[in-house]
C-alpha cells in the first residue's frame, strides 16, 4: 500500500495527478476510502483521496439544491439538511460496514460515484437522479464541469447520470451538485410478520400500487430479521415485511389506517411510530443485518421485484444464502459462504434465467480477482463503455480494472 | 432567420434515386416517402421558421428494420436525422437536404404492462399520452408530461429528456426511464436495462436520454409508472407583482410541502390563456401562481389551506381553490395551451432557460428589458418549482427585421439565464436553437469532451449532424475527432 496523496483543491489535485499522468503510473482513487475493498483488485503506484477537499460552499434549502466538495464527509452535509430539515431523499446506502470499513465515514462523491441509494430509491428515484451537476478532473488531467444548479436541465448531453456509478473509473470528482427534499414530518411503519418470502414480496408490490406513497419496502426472512438491532420490530423466529409511509402527520395515520385495511388479507400489521421507524430504517441503511463475517461473501442482486424470490430459489438450490429484500423484492442482498468463486457462477445463473444483475460486494481480495465483480457486459455495451473510458482516462490512469479489466 | 445548417453533400444529393430506390427494395414502398409533397410534411418541426426537404423519409415498423436502414445508410455514408412527431421547439427534429429522415411513428405499441413491477415497455412512437391512457384504468399513469403531450412522441421525449409541468414532484424523463431498445448507426441493436430499477455497468442509457438523437435511434423503452395519487386539485394565486409570487413559491418549499406542481404566469401570459380557457384567471393580476396538490380530499384541503395562509404573507389579490374536476381541467387547460392561445394572437420564439428561483425577479426585470430594447412585447410562463422559464417573444413572421430581432432578444435571454447560474435550456433541447449559444455555458474542453462521446456512438457523425454544437467546432467531427 503506498503513501495516500490529499489534495485540498481540485488544482492541487490536478498538479498531485501529473507526474503520474507524465509516466503513464496509474492511481487509485478514494474519497474516504470506506469502499476499497468493493471492485476488482487494482495494480497502482499511489492512492489519491479527495477527503481534503471538503465543505458546503452553497445550499439554497428553498431551491431545494445544495453543491459540496467532494470529500465532504456525508454526515456533514445530512446534518447541515437536518438542521433545515431536510435530507438526502435517495438515503444513500452505507457500504463501509458490510464491506469491513467503517460506519458513517464516506464522503458524498462516492455516494454519486458508486450510484448508491438505500430504500427511498424504490419511491422517488436513485442517487444519479438527484445528481445536478459535478466538477471532476478526468484521465487526461483535465477540469471540466457538467450540469449544474438548477433542477432541469438539458444543455448538451448528461454526463452527469454517465459519470455516476462509474466508481472512479472515467473521473476524479472535486464537487457535486445534488437535489434535496424536505424531511417529512412524521414516518410510520407497517410491520406484517410471518410471511414467506413470495407472499411478502407480493405484499410489498401490492402496496406500491396503492396510492399512499409508501416511501420504503423490505422483506426480513426469519434468520435475518433475528439479526435486527431493534427489539420492537424484531420477532424471533419470525420473518417481517415492512412498508413506510412518511408525510405530514395526519396523513400518515389516515394513509397507515386505509393501507391496513386495503392489505388486510395480509394479516394484521404493527404500526410503529416515528422514532422507531427511524432507527429500523436507519439500521437498513447502513445494511446492520448484513454485518462483515469473513466467512461469508455478499451479493448485490437487481431484478424485476417479483422476481427476486425466484431469484433466491435458484440460488439456494446450490448453496445456503441468507437475503435482505429491499425495493419491493427488486433490490436482493444475498449473504453466501465464503468460497473460492464466492458462488459466482450459480448466482450469476440465477440473474441470467430470471433477469437484472448481481455485484459482489464483499469478498476475499483472491475471490475478487477470479471472478467478475461487476456484472459481466454484452460486447457491444464492452465497446462503448470502454470507447467512454478511451474518451475520459485514454491512457487508464484512474481505478485501472476496479470495474472490469478493460475499463 | 439566421441560423446556417451545413451545406448538403453534392455527391449524395446527385445519388438521391439510387437511395430512394434502395430504401424501398429494404423497406418497403410503402415505408418510403419520395414525393414532394409527402417529403414536405417533414421539412420542419415545432420550430417552424426553419425548414429543409429531406432526401426520403423513412418510416419503419419494426426496430429489425431501422436497424437494416441504419445499416445502409452507415454503409453508403448517407446522414440521417431520426423524427418522433416533429415537434421539437428547437429544431431537433429539423431534416437536413442530404439526411434520410427515420421517423419511428408507425412503432407505437404497447409491449407490456406489468403492474407489479410498475413497468411499461412500448415503443417509442407511441405518443406520451398514451402512455398513461394504456394505464390509466388501473390507476396508474406516465409521469413526464410535456405540454405537447398529446402529439409528441416518447422517443422524442427520451431524445430531448423532456420534462412537463409536473417534474416538481417525479422528475423528467431520464428519472422515469428503466431501459431501452437503440439501434446504433452501425445497425447494431443495443439493449439497456430492463424492470430492474439501477442498470449494470456504466449508465449508457442515462447517457442515451438528452442526446438529441445523435447516439442511436430508441426504438423500444421500459418506462416506470406510478399509482396515481387519489386526488388533485389546483388553486391560483394571484400576485400584485412577480416578486410578491416568486417569494411566495420560495415560502411554500420552506415549510416542506412539494406540490405536484407550482406554475406561474405574468399578466400578457394570463390575459392571452383567460380569453382561450376561461379559466377563472384574476385578470387583475400581475402574477398568477397555478399550485397543484394531491392525496385524498381532506388531505388537498388541509395542504391548500395551509398554502393559503402561507400566501396570506405576500398579500395576494385573488386566492382561489378549484371548484371541482371541471374547473381543475380548464385550470390546466389555459396553462397547457397556453402556446398555442399566444400562437392565434401573434408569431412567437419560446424561450426555454432555467434559472435559480431565488433570481427570478431580476431575470424577469432583464427579460423586459431585454425585450423592451428590440421593440418586442413577451409573455412569461414558468415552471416555479423548478426554475423552468417560458419567455413567449411575440414578432411578427412576416417582418425579417422582426424575426430577427426575436431571435436576438432570445440569445441574450438565454444568456442571462447562464450568467444567474442557469443553463440555456431545462427541457426544450439544444438543437439548431441554441447551438451557437453552447460556449456561454460550457469551455472548449467541456465541449470536446461531449463531441468525443458522440464520436463513441456516432464515429462518422451521421446522426442528427448540425445541431447541439457550433457548426465551427464541428469541422473536423466525425474524421479526427473519432474514437
Amino acid at each position: 500500500m503506498s503513501d495516500i496523496l490529499r489534495a485540498a483543491t481540485a488544482w492541487e489535485l490536478q498538479s498531485m495527478l501529473a507526474p503520474y499522468l507524465e509516466k503513464e503510473v496509474p492511481v487509485e482513487i478514494i474519497g474516504s476510502g470506506s469502499k476499497s475493498s468493493i471492485g476488482r483488485p487494482m495494480q497502482t503506484a499511489a492512492t489519491l483521496s479527495t477527503a481534503s477537499m471538503h465543505g458546503i460552499w452553497m445550499y439554497e434549502p428553498t431551491e431545494l439544491v445544495m453543491s459540496a466538495q467532494g470529500g465532504t464527509p456525508l454526515v456533514q452535509i445530512e446534518a447541515a439538511l437536518a438542521s433545515n430539515n431536510q435530507m438526502l431523499a435517495f438515503e444513500p446506502t452505507d457500504l463501509g460496514p458490510t464491506s469491513g470499513g467503517a460506519r458513517g465515514t464516506q464522503t458524498i462523491a462516492s455516494v454519486f460515484a458508486c450510484n448508491s441509494s438505500g430504500s427511498r430509491r424504490v419511491a422517488i428515484g436513485a442517487a444519479r437522479d438527484h445528481l445536478l451537476g459535478i466538477e471532476g478532473v478526468n484521465g487526461r488531467g483535465e477540469v471540466f464541469r457538467a450540469g449544474g444548479r438548477v433542477m432541469k436541465n438539458v444543455t448538451g448531453y448528461d454526463l452527469c447520470r454517465g459519470i455516476a456509478g462509474s466508481w472512479g473509473t472515467l473521473a476524479i470528482l472535486t464537487e457535486v451538485t445534488f437535489k434535496v427534499l424536505p424531511a417529512p414530518e412524521k414516518t410510520a411503519t407497517l410491520v406484517y410478520h410471518d410471511l414467506p418470502d413470495d407472499i411478502g414480496v407480493e405484499l410489498m408490490c401490492s402496496a406500491m400500487r396503492l396510492p399512499y406513497e409508501v416511501s420504503g419496502t423490505v422483506h426480513l426472512p426469519k434468520t435475518v430479521a433475528g439479526r435486527l438491532e431493534q427489539s420492537s420490530l424484531a420477532n424471533q423466529g419470525h420473518s417481517i415485511t415492512a412498508l413506510r409511509i412518511e408525510n405530514f402527520e395526519k396523513s400518515v395515520d389516515y394513509r397507515a389506517e386505509a393501507m391496513r385495511e386495503a392489505l388486510k388479507v395480509y394479516g394484521d400489521p404493527t404500526v410503529v411510530g416515528s422514532m422507531n421507524s427511524m432507527e429500523f430504517w436507519n439500521g437498513l441503511r447502513h445494511l446492520s443485518v448484513m454485518p462483515y463475517d469473513e466467512a461469508t461473501c455478499l451479493w448485490r442482486v437487481s431484478t424485476a421485484p417479483m422476481m427476486g424470490p425466484r431469484v433466491v430459489s435458484s440460488i439456494r438450490r446450490h448453496m445456503p444464502a441468507e437475503v435482505m429484500y429491499d425495493w419491493s423484492g427488486g433490490l436482493i442482498w444475498i449473504e453466501v459462504p465464503a468460497s473460492a468463486d464466492a458462488g459466482a457462477s450459480d448466482v450469476r445463473r440465477a440473474v441470467a434465467v430470471h433477469g437484472g444483475h448481481a455485484t459482489l460486494i464483499r469478498a476475499d481480495q483472491s475471490v475478487r480477482a477470479a471472478v467478475e465483480v461487476f456484472q459481466p457486459q454484452s460486447p457491444l455495451a464492452e465497446r462503448l463503455m470502454g470507447g467512454l473510458k478511451r474518451v475520459f482516462d485514454p491512457m487508464r490512469m484512474l481505478n485501472p480494472g476496479r470495474m472490469y479489466a478493460n475499463i | 432567420m439566421t441560423l446556417q445548417m451545413p451545406q448538403p453533400d453534392r455527391v449524395t444529393l446527385n445519388r438521391s434515386e439510387d437511395i430512394i430506390a434502395d430504401l424501398k427494395r429494404i423497406a418497403g414502398e410503402e415505408a418510403v416517402i419520395a414525393d414532394e409533397d409527402g417529403r414536405r410534411t417533414f421539412e420542419t418541426d415545432g420550430l417552424t421558421a426553419y425548414r429543409a426537404m429531406p432526401l426520403a423519409v423513412v418510416l419503419p415498423d419494426t426496430t429489425d428494420l431501422v436497424a437494416e436502414v441504419l445499416r445502409y445508410c452507415h454503409r453508403e455514408r448517407i446522414k440521417v436525422v431520426a423524427r418522433g412527431a416533429g415537434t421539437s421547439l428547437c429544431g431537433g427534429a429539423l431534416p437536413l437536404e442530404d439526411a434520410v429522415v427515420v421517423g419511428v411513428s408507425r412503432m407505437n405499441k404497447v409491449l407490456e404492462i406489468d403492474y407489479n413491477s410498475r413497468i411499461a415497455r412500448v415503443e417509442s412512437g407511441i405518443t406520451n399520452l398514451a402512455i398513461s391512457n394504456a394505464v390509466s384504468g388501473e390507476g396508474f399513469f406516465y409521469a413526464p408530461d410535456p405540454s405537447s403531450q398529446l402529439a409528441c412522441t416518447l422517443a422524442g421525449n427520451l431524445a430531448m429528456n423532456s420534462g412537463g409541468a409536473h417534474c416538481l414532484k417525479y422528475g423528467v424523463t431520464t428519472n422515469n426511464v428503466l431501459g431501452a431498445k437503440v439501434v446504433l448507426i452501425d445497425g447494431e441493436i443495443l439493449e439497456l436495462g430492463g424492470p430492474h430499477l439501477d442498470a449494470e455497468g456504466y449508465d449508457l442509457l442515462g447517457l442515451m436520454i438528452g442526446s438529441e438523437g445523435q447516439f442511436g435511434i430508441i426504438t423500444e423503452a421500459t418506462v416506470r409508472i406510478l399509482r396515481a395519487a387519489e386526488g388533485a386539485r389546483p388553486m391560483l394565486l394571484g400576485f400584485a407583482s412577480s416578486e410578491a409570487a416568486g417569494a411566495c413559491v420560495s415560502a411554500i418549499i420552506a415549510t416542506g410541502i412539494i406540490p405536484v406542481a407550482i406554475e406561474f404566469m405574468d399578466r400578457p401570459a394570463i390575459e392571452v390563456c383567460e380569453s382561450f380557457a376561461k379559466a377563472g384567471y384574476p385578470m387583475d393580476a400581475e402574477a398568477l401562481l397555478i399550485v397543484e396538490v394531491e392525496g385524498s380530499e381532506e388531505e388537498i384541503n388541509d395542504r391548500l389551506a395551509q398554502i393559503s395562509c402561507i400566501a396570506a404573507a405576500y398579500n395576494p389579490t385573488t386566492i382561489q381553490v378549484s371548484s371541482g374536476a371541471t374547473q381543475s381541467a380548464k385550470i390546466w387547460k389555459g396553462r397547457k395551451s397556453a402556446f398555442g392561445a399566444i400562437g392565434r394572437i401573434s408569431d412567437y420564439y419560446c424561450m426555454d432557460g432555467t434559472i435559480p428561483l431565488s433570481r427570478l425577479p431580476e431575470v424577469l426585470r432583464g427579460i423586459s428589458d431585454i425585450c423592451s430594447a428590440h421593440q418586442l412585447r413577451v409573455a412569461n410562463i414558468f415552471h416555479a418549482g423548478d426554475g423552468n422559464l417560458h419567455p413567449l417573444i411575440l414578432y411578427d413572421a412576416n417582418d425579417p427585421t422582426s424575426a430577427e430581432r426575436a431571435e436576438l432578444a432570445g440569445a441574450e435571454i438565454l444568456s442571462l439565464c447562464v450568467e444567474v447560474g442557469g443553463c440555456l435550456t431545462g427541457e426544450h433541447g439544444v438543437g439548431i436553437e441554441k447551438r451557437d449559444l453552447m460556449l456561454k455555458q460550457f469551455s472548449e474542453t467541456e465541449l470536446s469532451l461531449q463531441m468525443q462521446i458522440k464520436s463513441v456512438f456516432d464515429p462518422e457523425w451521421l446522426l442528427n449532424p448540425g445541431k447541439v454544437f457550433p457548426l465551427h467546432l464541428t469541422v473536423d467531427a466525425g474524421t479526427s475527432n473519432a474514437a
